[in-house]
């Protein structure tokens, strides 16, 4: 069944006296459980797709089912509701509140969910634990390194349990042995059913997603199934390699 | 999101910024704390005010020679004293609402007592006078009738007086010369304090009218019966309109004054003074009221001006919330706490300087100062107002802002 279903999605926005068509004309279907990788140059559109997808935006046209749900006619609120339950986000910039620890970083959808402080905080470290991160539930996003801010963004992106995870660039700021990390543990979670989506411009990233959707100029120009590569496996690799050459 | 949530979320937001926080209270403290200082040196004062009422009698009301014609020239008052010591008898005899009516005769003069003197105020009276003023002797005795009938020569002292010529020993059964005549101090009167208008009320001798027409202050005034001033005591619960129309009645009357001839006396009700400064001490405290708010209101502006640039800095910080599943109406709640988070805080600060600042004022100045628990719960709910009016537009703006647009703001 079709996770997510576009139909002729088109944005436009307006610059001044040109407009500009971000979008124009995406009809797509993403099963549950898929992992996508949204390729493309920058202004190619694959941006302005994920935030129509992620229901941070609104096309301009065009019809959007979310797990069968028309989103068009839904509120501002009720989109809200959507993305708190149903869809994690996992961002170039992590986007963590400074000075606020790890685990209340994590707790922070379940707080506009209404969860009770005590629920909260065993579902943060639950999800905290899942990531490797325990240990370090206490500190805060500038005592900790890029690849374990941008896990404990994974963790705050999975404590809702969503049937959806977008990740925008989510290496975008690693480098590549973190990178691989990231990609593995992302790989693990569609492994346990969750559907992800990642926009990335680095074939490198792309080859760990079973599917590739390629945009160009606010089209897709290919849409290919891929033989994902293992980031796990690769992960493995890269440091036997580097403990058998000595320094 | 419970509102519990929200609180802990807005104070952890004031936190990171420990100094702005501090800096943009500061406006409401001082404003808060002005309201607290100003309320409580006005409801010092007037508590001032109705203790003087107390002290002079709030139902005292004095007659004092008027004008009269002389030949169609209007003189001015007090020129002839036109009240004599018998209109005083007839008013307490006649008059149902006076209690006690003394005549007073009044001069100025040496006291001498050994190698000391004073030049005070001499005042011939009757029994009836200490009544009046409610004035109690705290060492020997007041005067009695026989005093004055016998005209004797007999004193009692104030306590400047008293002071001046004894110091802290007691004057009773001494002699004391008034104007070179020889008089037994019979008693000490007690401290009365300045008056409304800072006179020492303490600075005078009382003797017997009698006394003082024959022997002390002597001159023209030894023919007549006239007198200075009837100091009027009205009964407790007495009509004090009524009172002083029947007053003004007999006194026309015995005067012989005809219905289109003005009268020759006044009549001061000193409640009605007293009353005036009351409402000049009132002025006082709306005009610091006025001062006190512009000082609010400039205080909530500096907490809009910080909030607005709170949802700018954090404009991002938003955009991830409402991504995360923040509605509009739990950002509004969130900045709309801050700001009446901030405001509160810089109430409760503005009332405990504000009650220090009056304590202070009470012991430096020697002001009364009367802290009223309706001053602070008034601050306190002014400066939640106040939170509530300048946090809401930032917070409003902050509630609208698209999410993808909040999220990708630099």
């Amino acid at each position: 069944m079709a996770l997510i279903e576009t139909q002729d999605l088109a944005k436009v926005y307006h610059l001044g006296e040109t407009d500009v068509h971000a979008l124009a004309g995406v009809s797509v279907a993403i099963d549950d459980g898929e992992f996508v990788a949204v390729m493309g140059p920058s202004g190619s559109g694959k941006s302005t797709f994920m935030n129509v997808v992620g229901c941070l935006d609104v096309p301009t046209s065009g019809a959007y089912r979310f797990a069968g749900e028309d989103v068009a006619g839904l509120s501002a609120d009720a989109l809200a509701g959507l993305r708190n339950r149903s869809i994690g986000f996992v961002f170039q910039q992590f986007n963590l509140l400074p000075r606020t620890s790890a685990a209340a970083n994590v707790e922070l959808p379940l707080l506009y969910g209404g969860v009770p402080a005590h629920e909260r905080r065993e579902r943060a470290l639950a999800k905290l634990a899942q990531v490797g991160l325990a240990e370090r539930a206490g500190h805060h996003p500038a005592q900790l390194s890029g690849g374990q801010q941008q896990r404990v963004a994974i963790a705050r992106a999975l404590v809702n349990d969503p049937k959806l995870i977008l990740a925008d660039e989510p290496t975008g700021a690693l480098d590549s042995a973190t990178s691989l990390e990231v990609m593995a543990l992302l790989q693990e979670l569609n492994r346990s059913g969750i559907t992800i989506v990642v926009v990335t411009h680095e074939p490198d990233i792309a080859a760990f997603a079973s599917r590739l959707i390629a945009f160009r100029d606010g089209r897709i120009v290919s849409d290919t199934r891929n033989a994902p590569a293992d980031a796990a496996a690769a992960l493995a690799r890269r440091r036997a390699e580097a403990a058998g050459v000595p320094a | 999101m419970s509102f519990l949530a929200t609180l802990r979320v807005a104070l952890a937001a004031l936190r990171v910024n420990k100094l702005r926080s501090a800096l943009t209270m500061l406006g409401i403290i001082i404003g808060v704390g002005a309201v607290i200082t100003m309320v409580a040196v006005g409801a010092g004062a007037q508590a001032r005010v109705e203790d003087q009422i107390k002290s002079l009698g709030s139902n005292l009301i004095i007659v004092l020679s008027g004008n009269f014609t002389l030949g169609g020239a209007r003189m001015g008052s007090g020129t002839q004293l036109t009240i004599t010591e018998d209109d005083a008898y007839a008013l307490q005899r006649e008059v149902a609402g006076v209690q006690a009516a003394a005549p007073a005769l009044r001069g100025s003069g040496q006291v001498v007592f050994g190698n000391s003197n004073w030049a005070t105020q001499i005042q011939g009276t009757t029994p009836e006078f200490l009544e009046a003023r409610q004035w109690e002797v705290v060492s020997g005795k007041g005067f009695d009738p026989s005093h004055v009938d016998a005209a004797a020569k007999v004193v009692l002292l104030g306590q400047t007086v008293a002071k001046s010529l004894f110091g802290e020993a007691d004057p009773v059964g001494e002699t004391v010369r008034i104007r070179r005549v020889p008089h037994v101090v019979i008693g000490l009167l007690d401290r009365k304090g300045q008056s409304m208008i800072g006179q020492d009320q303490d600075d005078l001798v009382l003797i017997p009218i009698t006394t003082a027409r024959k022997r002390v202050l002597g001159g023209q005034q030894v023919k007549s019966r006239n007198v200075n001033s009837i100091t009027v005591r009205a009964r407790d619960g007495a009509d004090m309109l009524q009172t002083e129309q029947e007053m003004r009645d007999l006194l026309r009357q015995r005067h012989k004054l005809s219905a289109n001839q003005e009268d020759d006396f006044f009549l001061r009700n000193l409640s009605e003074v007293l009353a005036a400064q009351e409402a000049s001490s009132k002025v006082l405290a709306y005009l610091l009221a006025a001062i006190a708010s512009v000082s609010l209101v400039v205080g909530g502006i500096g907490i809009m001006n910080i909030m607005l640039v709170s949802v700018t800095e954090r404009t991002r910080e938003i955009g991830l919330r409402m991504a995360v599943g923040a509605r509009g109406r739990d950002i509004l709640t969130q900045f709309l706490v801050e700001a009446v988070t901030l405001a509160l805080i810089g109430g409760f600060v503005g009332i405990v300087i504000g009650g220090a600042a009056a304590v202070a004022v009470g012991h430096f100045a020697g002001w009364r100062t009367e802290v009223s628990v309706a001053s602070v719960l008034l601050a306190v709910g002014f400066s939640g107002a106040i939170g509530v009016f300048f946090g809401f537009y930032p917070a409003r703006k902050a509630a609208r802002l698209a999410p993808i647009e909040a999220l990708r703001h630099e």
